[in-house]
């Protein structure tokens, strides 16, 4: 058995007849989407009876690894071991026959039923439902006395919060006798108290023998309750430690790697009047969770915020409600007017008219109409600009393909073809598309979401010119990156966010990722303080 | 596999292929029943194009379908799926009745511009209340629309027969429109009645009808409201970043789509019938669904597959006259032209794709 | 009113419903599966024409009867092929089968018996017959209820009984057994159903199959029971009724007894100006009795009277997520 000698315990001592064999032990698991590499040759060994911690940034492919193990993938390549036996995992129900037990991020509930429903569906004692719902009844009750895992079983899921939905997910896979359970950031939707109680859920079932592995970019909660800890970085397995022997720091560097920055040709800031203020910004979702709990920042003309932060910590709500197609509560004033949040006299058209351009976080579903030729596209947002109107009622087409065409020489945008449909370009003319329209409206403030994901190296060089070009001509600017790279290369401030919050403001000057990987991963309110004091 | 069809194929092949598949299950069907597919197709071709007369008919019904199709497209352009052009459409041929009634017409020149206010505004508004509905309390607008279809049959029932009906009349049909009113057919306009020698039901609806395909492509390729239109039929999520109204594209689209079903009754009840009759759309409303996704949701493609739609039924009705086969096969390939192009296209593509996997195989 | 008129005009309401009945309890199957069904209509309409000419040509109303539901059961695999396997649009779908279904019943017909679309009028044991029900006769004389059990509930065909046992079916079914939670839970969310290892694809064409057999019921009620034969464009728009009673319903099965009935009974009142003009005084417009149904469908869809909340997975094909 080839054993990674940092694993753990049982894995360093070669097992011997009558030890414990492992819970999972992966050899090899490779997966490709098309040309991107998920997993790389993927090696990992879960002790039984631990809560194994798995980290990374997003893309890492965490997610990808646990669906293979859960059989919504099948691996190009690869061995799966369960409790030392050589399994395929073709489809879910194997793996749930193999004692395998998933909780996925996004909950696979039916809403209008009752938990004791959702609990037994798929796991029917037989055909009449009445003797399923009264064992299920009872060992829900077991369930609930022995892992503090208590849920109202009559209650409709729909009334639940979303706390109890995950709890019943868990009560799914205890259910149908799960021996290891999955958890794919069990935490994103977690208030922090119920995130304490899922830790004693889950601590109650380590000690029951369970073996729990949960997939997370958190390091606070990987450092409090996990024993061994594996980082995955661009598809491979970076490293598997105890967590015991290492350190926040370690883990984000880890994480994070040490790349190489890219250099990027820019002057010293010139910051000049304030442009953007916001003032205590809140927003809430559909389900009435709140998304953003009050930010606060300022952007001058002719400087560079770049917000830092791992993705779905508020950043995307930040900018929805910037473009004006998202409502909020507090203030938000540009040049000194104050923008309506309510959407009742506001949308995309008002904010563009108010010197707010937008390059959005995903171009493929916001930014363009993949459908629609790249001169059409070049007038999405802009459609009633002047300039594109033959007379009160027609569109100058004629006008708005020379203006594309320029802007496809001047953004080097290949091929150079007007009439092309803006999906069979390459991401990063795609990009660079959405990036010459905004641009070149020359905006006051311009928002500019993930300006560089999926996007070539050449490409990634030329937008952050732009970007800086589009600064040194003084005007503000939003970044909002979850690249640390791109952010210290680029912005002339940073503020991290983090569960909808600013975690604090560094100089990347002096800051480094370390710190910043802290205070993305929620740990630095405690040093935030200080160093407001000293910028 | 499936979207790999170049361009072509996807929109000349897949209508074609699903034409021919509806048109191999009918003579099949034929077949069945003892009836001989060439006879059908030789009496449908004569019937139907053969002479000017038939073509008369062939274009009658030609323009009413461009006009439910187009209604159709530019629903679907927005991602609407507006089912209720029969209402729509007979709704229309209240108002061209309430205004072909009011006056005693002089000339049809001023009739006509009163009577295509009339058929728009009165289809615009019975497509006007789904839209809303949809926007603002989320009903589902194809199950509004098909509601709206039966509620609409009954509003004209009662207006015929409690409103519109002259004393003494027995059939429920309101009087006839005013001579005034009567729009010239192709054999009354000067120059086309050259070629069509006898009196057909074709009239000049049809020059409308042609402006109408122009127009709705101005509208939608050339304007700005078009753009918003198909920017949001393409994404609503995409729209919303770029500051385009949901509520005013989904009523701007149903109104104009309403008005063009509504305009199909100055075709029929206008330039035909010259009086309301009961269920005056006859099922043309639905015939713009099949002629809107034959015609691939574009105007040209929709005068053409309407064209085809004319044939089918001009050349239904005479294989009705002179065969024993029924007339009701027009609406059986009506069917089977909806069901491949609009929900077994999937299957049309991979039965495509099959065709041209290979030859890219061997190119590569 | 007098009493007897009442039971006359329930007598009908029972008659008219049942139609109804059936084609909404095959809606809410296949639409609580999360496949939408507009082909209810077409579905009978292809019934009744192969119940009637089967019925005609064999003389048994029971082989009518399969035929009827062998007939329905054919669209409903044709639907379940474009909405399931090729991932079709639905609505269109159902559409275009109400079409072929409307063209295809009268050129067959018409092939089998030359009457323009319509098949022989059936008489004897080609058509089902009145049941009556025990003690009818005898309690006649009770008060009130006697007449009300002789006029209104006994006297039916069978499959007027038929449909009424199928509503405590149907809810059992749904509420009661694993295929019912399934089922449900397959049209709110499939992948709930498809991460607890139980096959989408199966569960959906099984409610699908579900539907084709009680349209079958309906189609065939209303060519051998309702009428005796089949015409062209018998079921006049009962399947969109069915489907609006289904709504109004809100996919559920008393409640689809329940909004059948209320719509029955409309159609009865329709049959029976006399009777309305003396209740209310005035004529009422038949044509408002017609169109009642829908207005009160609209009315409950735009969520003025609560809200009818679809299954939340209607009318999307399953796609497996990444």
């Amino acid at each position: 058995m080839s054993v990674d000698t940092e694993t753990g315990r049982r894995a360093t001592a070669a097992p011997p007849s009558g030890d414990v064999p492992p819970a999972i032990e992966l050899r090899g698991i490779s997966k490709a989407f098309g040309s991107v590499q998920a997993n790389k040759d993927i090696d990992i060994l879960v002790a039984r009876g631990t809560i194994h911690g798995i980290i990374g940034e997003n893309g890492a492919g965490k997610s990808t690894l646990m669906s293979i193990l859960y059989g919504f993938y099948k691996a190009d390549k690869g061995e799966i071991f369960i409790g030392g036996k050589l399994t395929t995992i073709p489809d879910s129900q194997s793996a749930i026959r193999a004692g395998i037990g998933m909780v996925f991020q996004h909950f696979k509930l039916v809403q209008n039923f009752t938990v004791l429903e959702n609990v037994i569906l798929g796991a029917e004692e037989g055909r009449l439902l009445a003797p399923s719902l009264a064992k299920a009844r009872k060992v829900l009750a077991e369930l609930a006395a022995e892992y503090e895992l208590d849920v109202d079983p009559d209650a409709l899921v729909q009334d639940l919060s979303v706390g109890l939905q995950q709890r019943v997910e868990i009560l799914k896979a205890l259910y149908r006798h799960a021996d290891i359970l999955i958890l794919d950031e069990p935490t994103g939707v977690l208030t922090p108290d119920e995130a304490d109680h899922l830790f004693r859920i889950l601590q109650g079932l380590k000690d029951q023998g369970k073996t729990i592995v949960m997939i997370t970019h958190k390091l606070r909660e990987i450092m409090e309750i996990t024993d061994n800890v594996s980082v995955m970085r661009r598809g491979t397995m970076v490293a598997t430690v105890k967590t015991a022997e290492t350190s926040p720091e370690d883990l984000a560097e880890l994480m994070v790697g040490r790349k190489v920055l890219m250099h990027v040709p820019k002057g010293p800031a010139n910051p000049g009047k304030v442009v953007l203020e916001v003032e205590n910004l809140a927003v809430r979702d559909e389900h009435k969770v709140e998304r953003l709990r009050g930010i606060s920042l300022q952007i001058r003309a002719g400087e560079i915020l770049g917000i830092a932060g791992v993705a779905g910590n508020g950043q995307s709500e930040l900018l929805a409600v910037l473009g004006g197609f998202a409502n909020g509560t507090g203030k938000i004033r540009v040049n000194g007017v104050e923008l309506d949040l309510t959407g009742r006299h506001s949308d995309g058209q008002s904010r563009r008219a108010q010197g707010i351009a937008h390059v959005p976080e995903d171009r493929q579903s916001l930014g363009l109409i993949m459908d629609f030729t790249a001169w059409e596209n070049m007038a999405f947002g802009y459609h009633n600009a002047p300039e594109y109107q033959k007379n009160w009622l027609l569109m100058d087409n004629d006008a708005l393909r020379a203006d594309t065409d320029k802007k496809m020489a001047t953004y080097d945008i290949r091929p150079p073809i007007a009439t092309l449909a803006a999906k069979n370009f390459s991401g990063g003319n795609q990009q660079k598309i959405v990036v010459a329209r905004e641009m070149e409206r020359n905006p006051d403030l311009l928002l500019i979401g993930q300006p560089t994901r999926g996007v070539d190296i050449g490409a990634i060089e030329f937008i952050h010119k732009q970007i800086i070009a589009l600064r040194d001509a003084g005007k503000a600017i939003l970044l909002v990156s979850v690249e640390l790279d791109e952010i210290m290369s680029i912005a002339d401030r940073i503020a991290v966010m983090f569960d909808g919050r600013i975690m604090g403001e560094r100089d990347p000057a002096t800051t480094n990722e370390r710190e910043l990987g802290l205070l993305m991963a929620g740990m630095g309110e405690a040093s935030a303080a200080p160093t407001k004091g000293a910028a | 596999m499936m979207d790999r069809l170049p361009r072509w194929a996807d929109v000349v092949l897949v209508p074609l292929i699903s034409l021919l598949l509806a048109a191999g299950i009918s003579a099949l069907t034929l077949l069945a029943i003892g009836a001989s597919p060439m006879e059908a197709l030789t009496t449908m071709v004569t019937g139907a194009l053969g002479t000017p007369y038939a073509w008369g008919y062939t274009l009658y019904y030609t323009t009413s379908f461009i006009f439910t199709g187009l209604s159709v497209i530019v629903a679907f352009h927005a991602g609407l799926f507006n089912i209720g052009g029969e209402g729509q459409a007979q709704l229309g041929g209240l108002g061209v009745a309430l205004v072909c009634l009011a006056v005693p017409w002089p000339h049809w020149t001023l009739a006509l511009p009163a009577a295509m206010l009339g058929a728009a505004l009165f289809g615009a508004a019975w497509a006007a209340i789904p839209a809303y509905l949809q926007v603002r309390r989320g009903s589902h607008i194809v199950i509004t629309t098909i509601m709206f279809n039966y509620i609409g049959a009954a509003l004209i029932v009662y207006m015929l027969v409690n409103v519109l009906r002259p004393k003494g009349q027995m059939d429920p049909a309101s009087a006839h429109f005013p001579p005034g009113s009567n729009l010239p057919t192709l054999h009354e306009l000067p120059g086309f009645s050259l070629i069509f020698t006898k009196q057909v039901p074709a009239n000049v609806t049809l020059f409308i009808a042609l402006l109408a395909c122009w127009l709705v492509w101005v509208l939608l390729w050339r304007t700005r409201m078009g753009y918003q239109i198909r920017a949001f039929g393409k994404s609503d999520k995409a729209a919303r970043y770029a500051g385009i109204s949901p509520f005013k594209v989904t009523m701007v689209a149903m109104l104009i789509s309403g008005a063009l079903a509504g305009l199909m009754s100055i075709n029929n009840v206008m330039g035909e019938s010259e009086r309301l009759l009961q269920n005056s759309s006859e099922g043309a409303g639905f015939i713009g669904i099949a002629v809107a996704l034959m015609g691939r949701n574009h105007p040209f493609g929709v005068f053409l597959a309407a064209l085809l739609f004319g044939f089918l039924y001009q050349g239904g009705a005479e294989i009705g006259l002179w065969t024993s086969i029924p007339i009701e096969l027009r609406i059986v390939v009506q069917g089977l032209v909806i069901l491949f192009t609009g929900a077994l296209d999937q299957m049309v593509r991979m039965m495509l794709g099959l065709v041209f996997r290979p030859r890219k195989a061997e190119a590569a | 009113m007098d009493y007897a008129t009442l039971l006359q005009i329930l007598d009908s309401t029972l008659r008219l419903g049942t139609p109804l009945l059936l084609a909404c309890l095959a809606g809410l199957f296949s639409e609580r599966s999360g496949i939408f069904d507009i082909g209810l209509e077409g579905k009978m309409l292809m019934a009744a024409m192969c119940s009637g000419a089967v019925a005609a040509l064999s003389g048994s109303v029971w082989i009518g009867l399969l035929a009827g539901i062998a007939g329905s059961m054919m669209f409903a695999v044709v639907h379940g092929l474009a909405s399931i396997t090729f991932r079709g649009n639905q609505l269109i779908s159902g559409v275009a089968l109400n079409f072929v279904a409307s063209g295809i019943t009268v050129l067959v017909a018409q092939d089998l018996f030359h009457q323009g679309g319509r098949t022989p009028a059936l008489t004897g044991n080609a058509r089902f017959n009145a049941i009556d029900l025990p003690f009818a006769e005898s309690l006649r004389g009770v008060p009130v209820l006697g007449p009300f059990y002789a006029e209104v509930v006994s006297g039916h065909s069978a499959l007027v009984y038929v449909a009424l046992l199928a509503v405590p079916v149907t809810w059992w079914l749904l509420y009661r057994t694993r295929f019912g939670l399934r089922l449900r839970a397959v049209g709110e969310n499939p992948a709930s159903v498809d991460t607890a290892g139980v096959s989408v694809v199966r569960l959906r064409y099984a409610a699908v199959g579900i539907a084709g057999l009680l349209c079958g019921l309906a189609g065939a009620y209303m060519a051998t029971g309702l009428q005796a034969g089949f015409g062209r464009e018998m079921t006049a728009g009962r399947g969109y009724i069915a489907l609006a009673a289904l709504i109004f319903a809100k996919w559920r099965p008393w409640q689809a007894l329940y909004a059948t009935m209320l719509f029955g009974f409309l159609q009865a009142l329709a049959l029976r100006p006399d009777v309305i003009e003396n209740i209310f005084g005035f004529a009422v417009p038949i044509p408002l009795l017609d169109a009642l149904p829908y207005i009160l469908t609209v009315v409950v869809l735009a969520g003025f009277v609560g809200k009818a909340i679809p299954p939340r997975a209607g009318g999307e094909p399953y796609v497996k997520e990444r």
